[in-house]
């Protein structure tokens, strides 16, 4: 038999049906959906006399607009309250499971997911969010879809498809100590663009992703998609099984077992075919910063805001001198030492008790600068708990962060946390686009250490002297 | 989506070129969940005066076309924003068809999604539909997509062009959806393999996602 990517052998495994011109009808696994991209495909059901499919596919949950302060209050927000209010009808009109915002088990839908068991290695998963891909760390194809393919998966449990490309990222080296996954994805995305991967489904391999866990993991799978990918996949091992063995909705017993050996089957073939193949050497890696208004747009935190002048291309030339405006920054100043006035941590990329493990270790016994205003918001209740039972919601607090509860939170700005016009935040969020995090908002994407470290100092500073 | 095989209704005409989304259905109720119940807010600014009453000189404030299914009007209608809340409007008024001399794109594909019949006919033609739009309760019209004819309220018959396959896919009242459930065996037969062979693979309850 030829040998075949992970990519290859998800896709083969769940094509229903292939169509004439190249398409092909893909059965999906796992629909996940929440409060904002579901409402008119609950609304396009009904007008057809529709029912879903296979509701025990799915699982509903509210993040994208909550409030993070006390969920015992009303939420003040009219729309905000009525996206809430309509999920929560559709999701008993239509028999779907859901997780209710006052749940403990409540969170980020890719957050929830892996954390109930509900993500397992092998499967297809969708969810009308493009951070979907996060779930591609557990060795499944995961992938954000729009409004009427929530319908169309709804209605059907399938999608029409056409198949990716095949992209190897080989990561090998040494991480050196305050280094982590978001820095690796982020230099990622620096060297091969926000286009890099359009077309491609990337499949992060090699020794240094072996020995991510499974948070540090999802933190490469979530923004595979800023690098223009149509998914990031990983292959499953030791280190996932051990992560999903016990979670509710995992196979329990002698089913664990024989799930095991079918997810053990999945990895890629020696001698697999890969449209493209791309080494990276951490070795040297460094904290990464975002500088600018795209995820590519990264340089360590020892280097300096780079001089559009230096670009050939015209029209690059002009929009990066548009995002040193926006951003005000000047062309060859040095990252670190830039003044910032907020710190996020939180979003599906790092709000897992990982993340807050690492934040802590560098908070613990400091204080945050004294302008900072420092949000930390769990991933999901459970983190949040889990958090609290080490302790950590402590360190946070004494060191003058706010503990909120869960949700999207700062990462879109969908709910009240925002940042006011000209606001600069050290964000371990995905996105740092114009606007994101608030009107005229300013954002730098890094990793939650380098963000506690940011917050420490009251500006962009080198994680590693603090360790 | 509805099947359109053959429709015999009233006419109202809005004799109107550049007829765009924001006249269909005005931005500020794009931000509904919905995408029914738009209806009553088609036309808006010809149909409401500014204190939110209808306007009685509005043709589809009038009877007999305040029930008109098909509308006639003139070059580039649904001009303007690709959000398919003006068919979903227009549907929701009770539109079926709408004939003019050209449409808009985006409009004219999304008005096929919609189970809404777009027919392109040239502009003489057109003004001479208009004329029988002012007939009152005589005011129908026969739209026959299985023949691919027009028949005027004296009778006369009047051919028109359509895409093969989206006529047929309005005749087995097919959308993506629609089309995709043609294959429910396979999808069926997938499902049943996968039982088979994955015995283990877990189903999401609800009582455990409460518990
Ligand atoms: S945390 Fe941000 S990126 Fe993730 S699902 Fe929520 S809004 Fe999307």
């Amino acid at each position: 038999m030829k040998a075949r990517t992970l990519f290859d052998k998800l896709w083969d495994s769940h094509v229903v049906k292939q169509l004439p011109n190249g398409t092909a009808l893909l059965y999906i696994d796992r629909h996940l959906i929440h409060e904002v991209t579901s409402p008119q495909a609950f609304d396009g059901l009904r007008l057809a006399g529709r029912k879903i499919h296979s509701p025990e596919a799915m699982m509903a949950v509210i993040d994208h607009n909550v409030p993070t302060t006390d969920r015992n209050q009303p939420i003040e927000e009219g729309e905000s309250r009525h996206q809430i209010e309509v999920l929560e009808k559709n999701v008993k009109e239509f028999g779907v499971p859901f997780i209710p915002l006052k749940s403990e088990r409540q969170g980020i839908v890719h957050v929830v997911g892996p954390e109930e068991g509900i993500t397992l290695p092998g499967m297809t998963i969708v969810c009308g969010d493009s951070h979907t891909s996060t779930h591609g760390a557990f060795g499944s194809l995961a992938f954000g879809i729009g409004t009427s393919e929530v319908e169309h998966v709804m209605a059907t449990q399938t999608l029409l498809q056409k198949p990716a490309k095949n992209l190897k990222i080989n990561i090998e080296g040494n991480l050196k100590p305050g280094v982590s996954a978001k820095d690796i994805i982020l230099a990622v995305i620096g060297k091969i663009g926000t286009a890099g991967g359009t077309e491609y489904v990337i499949e992060f391999i090699g020794s240094v992703v072996r020995n991510l866990d499974m948070a540090g993991r999802m933190t490469l799978c979530n923004m595979a998609i800023e690098a223009g990918a149509r998914a990031g996949i990983i292959a499953p091992d030791e280190v996932t099984f051990e992560y999903v063995k016990g979670r509710p909705f995992s196979p329990k017993g002698k089913d664990f077992d024989e799930a095991v050996v079918y997810w053990k089957s999945l990895a890629s073939d020696e001698g697999a075919y890969y449209d493209k193949i791309i080494e990276i050497n951490v070795n040297n890696l460094e904290p990464m910063v975002t500088w600018g208004t795209s995820p590519e747009d990264v340089i360590s935190i020892q280097g300096k805001v780079p001089d559009p002048e230096n670009l050939k291309d015209e029209s690059q030339r002009k929009r990066k001198k548009r995002m040193l405006d926006y951003m005000d920054l000047k062309a060859g100043q040095p990252i670190a030492g830039t003044k910032i006035d907020a710190v996020f941590i939180g979003s599906c990329t790092n709000s897992r008790i990982e993340d807050f493990r690492a934040a802590a270790h560098i908070l613990k016994g400091q204080k945050i600068a004294d302008h900072i205003w420092g949000l930390a918001v769990p991933g999901s209740g459970l983190v949040k708990k889990q958090a609290e039972s080490e302790g950590l919601d402590k360190i946070f607090k004494d060191a003058g962060f706010e503990w909120r509860e869960s949700g999207c939170s700062m990462c879109l700005a969908m709910n009240p946390d925002r940042l006011e016009p000209g606001q600069r935040c050290a964000s371990t969020s995905n996105r740092n686009f114009e606007g994101r995090q608030g009107p005229g908002s300013r954002t730098h994407l890094v990793s939650p250490a380098m963000a506690a470290a940011a917050a420490i100092k009251g500006e962009l500073t080198d994680v590693r002297e603090m360790i | 989506m509805r099947k359109f095989d053959s429709l015999t209704a009233i006419a109202a005409s809005l004799p109107e070129e550049n007829i765009d989304t924001d006249k269909i259905i005005p931005a500020r109720f794009l931000k509904t969940i919905k995408r029914s119940g738009l209806g009553k807010f088609a036309f808006y600014s010809w149909r409401y005066d500014d204190a939110g009453n209808e306007r009685k000189d509005f043709v589809l404030n009038r009877e007999p076309y305040r029930k008109a299914e098909i509308l006639i009007s003139y070059e580039n209608f649904g001009c303007g924003s690709s959000r398919e809340h003006a068919p979903w409007a227009l549907l929701d008024f009770g539109i079926r068809c709408v004939i003019a001399p050209s449409f808009a794109d985006i409009f004219y594909n999304n008005a096929f999604k919609n189970g809404i019949l777009p027919i392109k006919l040239s502009r003489e033609i057109c003004e001479q539909l208009v004329e029988d739009t002012k007939m009152g309760a005589n005011a129908r019209i026969t739209v026959d997509l299985v023949h691919q004819e027009i028949t005027r309220p004296d009778g006369e018959k009047i051919e028109f062009e359509i895409d093969l396959l989206r006529r047929q896919l309005l005749l087995e009242g097919l959308d993506d959806i629609g089309q995709t459930m043609q294959y429910v065996h396979s999808i069926e037969n997938f499902e049943k393999k996968r039982k088979e062979k994955q015995p283990w693979f877990p189903e999401i309850k609800i009582e455990k996602l409460l518990s």
